[in-house]
């Protein structure tokens, strides 16, 4: 089916200056080819596209971004005191020098460069495999732009229980930088990594990450965007997991002009966990979007999707959630909440849950509230002597609590609750 | 210690009069009981003293050892001494029931120019306290109030009446909805802090709470306005002839 002509040029004129990487394996040239081919099929996000109701896809689509200045962080950087393997990104090219030795034991990282040369590589398997899954029954074409076109990244493997986090740390210092980062992640059975990233990484920045986490395996991602007012940025996650495996991943958006992250969840093995969680903060211009689809396959897996917004002086946050329970994911235990906490009235918050279900023996649960701070509660603790603006702060804290409790590692929670608080301090 | 004299409210949304001149004064270190029937205005008058947004004052005064408490900010009542017992004490999910105890009393001394407590010592003090109203430390580590029964609702306003130490303490309707037990557990919360320098305006329906929290003066409200004062005795009267009798009376 031809594309409509607004969409066709959209898109021819995003690719007009785009060539695929070369000097990769067979393996990976077709996999680069065959997401060109489905990104030309598809075509970029159109305003009418049902799944971009909510968020105009102008600033992605345009073929060159539009400059960001750079933002001077006063903060002691995130996840400092944390013991963790550091590998620093430069609007999205790698900086091997700042970066710590790829080594660790039970782990296994290449650049993503390194790993599509290689005629025989497991991340064959992984590599534009999962976001070719992540592709149905929703177009994610920024996706697929990433797979075809994304040089840099890096290809992690994990075999044992790697003792340290990987610590990705994106720096943004060129306004006009157009990053592409992709990463293929494989989880080794009873294997267990955590993966942390921080920064906000260029002015307009696409990031996938193709996850597999075998049986028993287990996986951890903690991400924080970078405090860039003008950025914009795309994110996706495609991720398989197996039977009695964990995954939980955690982002906290503070700022940032435009901001979709999008994650694509696929329950394959019995006894399986998956937890994503977001906690937004926005403050005048910020548009930010979560969009998950979680497919249940499988017989008794349990999966929760906690998203929740503070929102403030014309910020917007939307949320797109779905749980897909496929014939036979008997005994599925889903949950999903997104909230959205309006500080005055000029915010705003959209939300689409939804629950397919194709199973009769499922519990599954969603719900979604959009409000102002409870001025009962307020009151309490001013009467309690809690100065106003203090109280406000513990009451929106409290707001965030059940998205930051999904993060497991105390240490990395307390950092995390840190820049909250500090965003909020800066606020009267 | 409090002295409050013809305060007259209304409801801000509303052309609605709900205290009609209230005069009332407790001398420091003295025990003063409200009793009236529903809707006689006795939680606005508790919610009005500790600063509600939601009602206008449109006459008279109240003061605090001579500070003027209508011109201050809730927070402000309370870093002066102030403190309210809530009839319905607010669930805050999210917030830690320690957190927030310990955050409220850094944030009063705070504001007097006292030193903070360490968490040592507040740990200390809590444990302590929470130990004599039989509140234990699962409690503590529940969020403000959520999941707790009535009664460990009441009995957690009486906790933290006890870490702040406020001067002026006005307790709404503490013991409704409390067995015999918990009533007594209340009591003697509150008995513990009487003292020289410490006052009580105890807000109740019952003879009950009275007999265990011995009031000096019983004043009896009624649309908006203190009708009757007078001894305990006064409790004993309502207990067994109901509020018609004084009501006629003063008609
Ligand atoms: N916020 C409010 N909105 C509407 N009516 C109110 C409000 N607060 C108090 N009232 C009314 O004022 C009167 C006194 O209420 P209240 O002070 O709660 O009495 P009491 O505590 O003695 O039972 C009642 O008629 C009650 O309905
Ligand atoms: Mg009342």
């Amino acid at each position: 089916m031809a594309l409509p002509k607004a969409k066709a040029d959209a898109t021819e004129a995003r690719l007009a200056n785009l060539t695929l990487p070369s000097g990769g394996a067979d393996w990976a040239q077709s996999a680069r080819q065959d997401a060109l081919s489905r990104l030309s099929a598809m075509g970029l996000p159109g305003a009418r596209d049902e799944y971009w109701r909510f968020t105009r896809p102008d600033t992605l689509n345009s073929p060159a971004p539009e400059q960001a200045a750079l933002f001077q962080n006063d903060e002691k950087p995130l996840f400092e005191e944390i013991e963790r393997l550091k590998i620093v990104f430069r609007d999205g090219v790698l900086d091997r020098a700042s970066s710590d030795d790829f080594e660790l034991e039970g782990l296994e990282i290449e650049t993503l460069g390194d790993a599509t040369a290689k005629d025989i590589h497991w991340a064959k398997d992984v590599f534009g495999v999962l976001e070719t899954r992540g592709q149905t029954p929703v177009h994610r074409p920024f996706g697929a732009l990433n797979t075809a076109f994304a040089t840099e990244g890096l290809v992690i493997r994990a075999t044992g229980n790697v003792t340290k986090p990987v610590s990705l740390i994106y720096r943004h210092e060129d306004e006009n930088s157009d990053a592409m980062l992709h990463l293929v992640i494989k989880v080794e059975q009873g294997a267990s990594l955590t993966v942390l990233e921080n920064g906000p990484a260029a002015a307009r920045w696409n990031k996938s990450m193709e996850v597999e986490v075998a049986d028993a395996g287990s996986f951890h991602h903690i991400r924080a965007q970078g405090r860039d007012h003008e950025r914009v940025a795309v994110t996706h996650i495609f991720a398989r997991i197996g039977a009695q495996s964990l995954f939980k991943s955690f982002t906290l958006t503070a700022n940032g002009r435009m901001t979709r992250n999008e994650a694509f969840i696929e329950m394959a093995g019995d006894e399986g966990i998956a937890h994503i969680a977001g906690a937004a903060l926005g403050d005048g211009t910020f548009h930010h979007d979560d969009t998950v689809f979680i497919t249940h396959d499988a017989v008794a897996c349990e999966s929760r999707q906690v998203f929740k917004k503070v929102l403030r002086n014309g910020a917007v946050g939307t949320f797109q959630g779905k749980i897909l329970v496929k014939e036979g994911a008997q005994k599925t235990d889903g949950y999903q909440i997104s909230q959205s906490l309006l500080l005055d009235e000029d915010a705003q918050f959209l939300a689409k849950p939804e629950l397919e279900i194709y199973a009769d023996d499922v519990a599954c649960s969603h719900g979604s509230t959009s409000g102002a701070i409870d001025e009962d509660a307020l009151f309490y603790l001013r009467a309690r002597g809690v100065p106003l603006k203090q109280a406000q702060d513990l009451l929106t804290l409290a707001f965030l609590a059940e998205a930051i409790e999904e993060i497991e590692d105390e240490a990395i929670a307390d950092d995390i609750v840190e820049r909250l608080d500090g965003w909020l301090s800066r606020r009267s | 210690m409090l002295k409050i004299e013809n305060l007259q409210v209304k409801l801000e949304e509303e052309d609605k009069q709900i205290l009609k001149g209230v005069t009332l004064e407790v001398p420091a270190g003295a025990v003063h009981a409200i009793m009236g029937p529903n809707g006689s205005g006795k939680s606005t008058l508790s919610y009005v003293l500790s600063g509600r947004d939601g009602y206008e004052v449109t006459g008279g005064a109240a003061e605090l050892e001579g500070e003027d408490l209508l011109e201050l900010e809730p927070e402000e009542r309370a870093a002066a001494g102030l403190f309210l017992a809530f009839q319905y004490p607010v669930e805050i999910p999210g917030v830690g029931n320690m957190t927030f105890l310990r955050t409220a009393l850094n944030a009063q001394r705070k504001s007097r120019g006292e030193e903070e407590l360490s968490a040592a010592d507040f740990l200390k003090l809590i444990r302590e306290k929470a130990k004599s109203l039989k509140i234990d430390a699962e409690m503590l580590k529940r969020s403000v109030n959520v999941g707790f029964s009535g009664g460990e609702k009441k009995r957690n306003e009486i906790l933290q009446m006890a870490m702040l130490e406020p001067k002026m303490c006005v307790l709404d309707e503490t013991d409704s909805g409390l067995d015999v037990d918990a009533m007594k557990l209340v009591a003697e919360g509150v008995n513990a802090l009487r003292s020289e320098g410490r006052s009580f305006l105890v807000i109740t329906h019952y003879q009950r709470l009275l007999d265990h929290i011995k009031p000096d003066v019983v004043h009896i409200m009624a649309d908006g306005r203190i009708v009757k004062s007078g001894g305990p005795e006064l409790a004993l009267e309502v207990e067994n002839n109901g509020y018609a009798d004084i009501l006629e009376e003063v008609a």
